[in-house]
């Protein structure tokens, strides 16, 4: 069939889009279930205390409370790293942060557990408390996890690649960067929210709304002591993810507990302000990067030194140490490099796995110090990232491979709409253009938990009626993983969309996928489906082609049809030929699945983390406005092209890359989850906490790049998390050109901006007496 | 301590008696006459969710902050998390549920679907009630009006282009529309 195709790359409207805008879509706060009580999680106030009891007898007491729970009921510890499993559901020994969870009430309804929560009495002693990462590793330091090998520090990672001094001090010129990123958080619109209930013939089903129904369905068998096939998750639509529901959460196991010992159904939704305490967001930074290049612009060396604030518990922090430093190795070729970065434990609640998990941060720092190298040597800095271009099938000095690559058209295409020629050092003070680059896995060859069975599966069934149903574990969180495998079931059955269901994140129901995350579920449930969907449509094919007596390579299923390709005239409606089919060989289903590549890697330990099947590229140009009387930075327009391997569906790609660019301007310029120095939040809502509304959004204009990758489905690869990470950095190098100065500390804050211009006026004004 | 189970038959009796000073009211919800018997302190929110079966309409934080729960309450848009169940007592209230008629989408509602308008969709009843309130007063709004109505609801997802776009292309329907009525 070659490379007609009829229904991948066409712009096609989310399946449950209709669901969506009439209010009939169905999130886990939406299921109310006969006699459901509510839960409430009782907190710590304090950053880091030891718990020496906990009195429920006054909340019981409260007409309405079912039952109360704390850490000594729930012991086994948990974790998503299973290396680094340090989290109890509620604390049994010592609170962590300010918000840990301390025990857990139900009652007859949301208010009466509010009360309860309020009624349960938690004897602390208090700790002194480490808040910042300096605090953490001074000597003598309160250790926050006893059991931990280095003190505070999760997790030590040196790797070097090439003899990075000996190649700085062969540069011509060097940058060194020291730069911060505060830590950010997800803010999904949808606050966490699960439902226990144990069924009639003692099936525990968790419905939650999770990124990863796999994973949670294996902690809770073994918290909970309970067999996997006595567990059920069920993940409904879920309101936004970003990677801030992609590890079990307290809420999850205490729902379950709750349940189990009241024989009630039970649902614990977050407050917005627990969300806050939930978080597993962007870690905060400090960083420094020194990177040096030829007159010729050509690179040398990078050396990174990065420390990482953690906050309470490990979450994917070995993970993230990781990723700080390894996905920095292309899209540019750095023929030296060296990272050293160490995480960190610190009294706040844990960070995690957010849109562009470790990378983001140190990204906004290289392609910064690149932009400052490229001032140094008089280059467009557009002209010195295609000095040193990765080239296509190369392996990067850290032993990626990268199989498609289609950066350089990013940048031509990004520089050419954006008039970057007309504007780039001509923009009158105070108006400015930036440009950065940057890459992204598109999913991990290796799984969370060691093991060789297939990372996504697929089960499809094919009826007389002219139906196809797609079983699979994907998790759509709004990003359209269910219609991505509608489309593809389109394509190779010729059915239309209407004909197709998804039965998705059900593991009684469903095979394993192991979740969005890491941006994954394109390419690797997209190829499960893709060899399911064949399976059936080889059948189809051969029993139409029984009846025409032509081959089955000439008969070509599509648009509701099953024609004959050398004359289109001939054709039978789908139904008719999967009956034909059926009638031929028996009832229609077919599995597939698919596994990632476990010899693609760097032969060094650690060499497997960062490891992907296909890498996504991307390129943005920002323009902004800067104010120099208020410091305030306005974005005016972000042009940003990504190469998402083929777009399956443009309209979906299009609304990640548009998502990805505001949530990165929300962090570029004011984003920040920060902390009073006793640990405390110092603003858990949505007034304190900002995120783009209308108001701040630019014009953003989305431009795809196809290149056609050989691992992807139809070539396909990531779109969710690839285009965040230019964005901060395009926004920070804009500002240069705009008012001449260097943001190194994310967010640019209208303070920081006008502190920067203050100095830089007093060192022109020197500089003029001179 | 270990955990501690109630007695519930007993406790449930007692609660269910404490929780008796109700009060009546009425209302037009979604073009029904409705009538409830609730508590004081009973949000709008949760007379809609919980009370009346209507779970399109969104909690995101339960304080004024992110616009998913926003209704029209006699046409202009509200926060139902703020306002009490009381406050709607013989007035028009509309939520997402009473949009499309019947089958047939509204034009907002349609043009959301097409244009990609809506990825998560937690947001998006909000998005729409705040919409069609705009298009109530501004039957052919700016850009820069359709970003000021809607300035008050949080979306994560799109980074509201597609959004801005759909409402944009749902006023021009509406608008030819009329001209064909007209």
């Amino acid at each position: 069939m070659g490379e007609r195709r009829w229904m991948v790359g066409r712009r096609t409207p989310k399946g449950d889009a209709a669901a969506c805008v009439t209010g009939q879509a169905r999130f886990t706060d939406d299921i109310r279930l006969p006699r459901m009580l509510h839960g409430r999680i009782v907190r710590s106030p304090h950053a880091h205390a030891r718990i020496l009891g906990v009195d429920a007898s006054a909340a019981m007491r409260i007409p309405g409370v079912l039952a109360v729970i704390t850490g000594k009921d729930l012991p086994h510890p948990y974790g998503i790293i299973p290396w680094t499993q340090d989290e109890h559901v509620l604390c049994v020994d010592k609170a962590r942060y300010i918000g840990d969870a301390v025990a857990a009430v139900a009652a007859l309804d949301e208010e009466t557990a509010a009360r309860a929560a309020n009624a349960v009495a938690v004897h602390y002693e208090p700790l002194p408390a480490v808040t910042t990462v300096e605090q953490a590793l001074a000597p003598g330091a309160p250790v926050i996890h006893e059991g931990n090998k280095h003190g505070n520090v999760l997790k030590h990672v040196e790797l070097a690649f090439g003899d990075v001094e000996a190649a700085l001090a062969a540069s011509d010129v060097i940058v060194d960067l020291e730069s911060t990123f505060e830590s950010t958080t997800h803010v999904a619109m949808e606050p966490h929210c699960a439902i226990g209930q144990v069924e009639p013939h003692g099936v525990l089903t968790v419905i939650s709304a999770t990124q990863v129904p796999h994973y949670l369905h294996r902690e809770l068998a073994r918290v909970l002591e309970l067999p996997m096939d006595r567990v059920r998750v069920i993940q409904p639509n879920v309101g936004g993810g970003f990677g801030g529901k992609s590890e079990p959460f307290d809420l999850e196991f205490c729902v379950a507990k709750l349940a189990m010992m009241t024989g009630r159904p039970v649902k614990i939704r977050y407050t917005r302000e627990e969300v806050f305490y939930a978080h597993r967001g962007r870690h905060g930074m400090r960083m420094r990067h020194r990177v040096g290049a030829m007159k010729d612009g050509r690179l040398t060396g990078c050396d990174a030194k990065i420390d990482i604030d953690g906050g309470g518990y490990a979450s994917f922090g070995l993970v993230t140490t990781y990723y700080s430093g390894q996905l920095l190795a292309a899209p540019l070729h750095l023929p030296a490099y060296r990272f050293d970065a160490r995480r960190v434990y610190t009294n706040k609640p844990a960070c995690g796995p957010k849109r562009g998990h470790g990378s983001v941060q140190p990204r906004f720092a290289f392609e910064v110090a690149v932009d400052q190298l490229a001032e140094k040597l008089g280059l467009d800095p557009m002209e010195l990232r295609r000095r040193n271009l990765l080239e296509g099938g190369n392996r990067t000095v850290n032993g990626l491979l990268v199989r498609s690559n289609g950066f350089a058209e990013c940048l031509e295409r990004v520089e050419k709409a954006s008039g970057w020629k007309e504007k780039f050092r001509k923009l009158p003070f105070g108006r400015g253009v930036g440009v950065a680059g940057s890459f992204y896995i598109s999913g991990t060859n290796y799984p969370i938990y060691p093991n060789d069975m297939p990372q996504s599966a697929v089960q499809m069934k094919v009826d007389r009626s002219g139906r196809v149903t797609i079983f699979s574990g994907v998790s759509d969180i709004g990003q359209g993983a269910m219609s991505m495998l509608a489309q593809i079931a389109c394509e190779e059955l010729g059915v239309l969309p209407t004909s197709v269901r998804v039965l998705a994140a059900d593991t009684d129901l469903t095979p394993v996928d192991l979740g969005a995350y890491s941006s994954r579920i394109t390419l690797m449930a997209g190829n499960a489906c893709l060899m399911a969907a064949r399976q059936l449509g080889d059948k189809v094919r051969d029993a139409v082609a029984r009846r025409w007596n032509c081959q089955s390579v000439d008969v070509l299923l599509a648009d509701g049809w099953a024609m004959r390709q050398s004359d289109t005239a001939q054709k039978v409606a789908i139904h008719d030929a999967f009956q034909w089919a059926e009638t031929d060989g028996g009832t229609l289903g077919s599995v597939g699945h698919f596994n990632t590549p476990k010899d693609v890697h760097g032969s060094y330990r650690g060499g497997t983390i960062g490891a992907s099947p296909a890498y996504s590229f991307t390129a943005h140009v920002a323009e902004v406005t800067v104010d120099p009387e208020t410091g305030r930075v306005r974005v005016e327009n972000i042009w940003a092209a990504h190469d998402g391997g083929t777009a399956l569906n443009p309209l979906l790609v299009e609304g990640q890359i548009e998502g990805c660019a505001v949530m990165g301007l929300g962090e570029a310029l004011f984003e920040e989850h920060t902390f009073h120095p006793s640990g405390l939040h110092r603003g858990p809502t949505l007034l304190d906490y900002r995120i783009p509304t209308t108001g701040d959004v630019p014009r953003i204009h989305p431009i795809l790049v196809e290149t056609n990758d050989p691992v992807g489905p139809y070539g396909a690869k990531e779109a969710g998390e690839g285009p965040l990470h230019s964005s901060i950095p395009a926004i920070a190098n804009a500002i240069h050109d705009a008012v001449g100065i260097r943001v190194n500390a994310v967010p640019f804050s209208p303070s920081q901006v006008l502190r920067l211009l203050h100095a830089k006026e007093v060192l022109d004004a020197a500089a003029a007496r001179v | 301590m270990t955990a501690k189970c109630a007695d519930k038959a007993v406790n449930e009796k007692d609660a269910r008696k404490q929780m008796r000073r109700l009060l009546d009211i009425q209302a037009i919800i979604n073009g029904d006459s409705v009538r409830a018997a609730i508590s004081p302190n009973v949000t709008l929110v949760q007379l809609l969710r919980e009370i009346l079966d209507l779970p399109g309409t969104k909690r995101g934080c339960d304080r004024g902050e992110c616009g998913a729960c926003t209704v029209l309450v006699d046409g202009a848009p509200v926060l139902s998390c703020l306002m009490l169940a009381a406050d709607v007592d013989g007035r028009r209230v509309e939520t997402v549920e009473a949009l499309a008629r019947g089958p047939d989408l509204h034009p907002l509602q349609q043009a959301f679907v097409e244009l990609g308008a809506t990825q998560c969709g937690f947001c998006t009843p909000g998005m729409l009630m705040s919409a069609r309130a705009l298009l109530e007063t501004e039957s052919s709004p700016s850009r820069e009006q359709i970003e000021k109505a809607l300035g008050g609801n949080l979306c994560r997802c799109t980074g509201y282009t597609k959004i801005v776009d759909a409402v944009e292309e749902a006023a021009r329907r509406i608008g030819k529309e009329g001209a064909r009525h007209g």
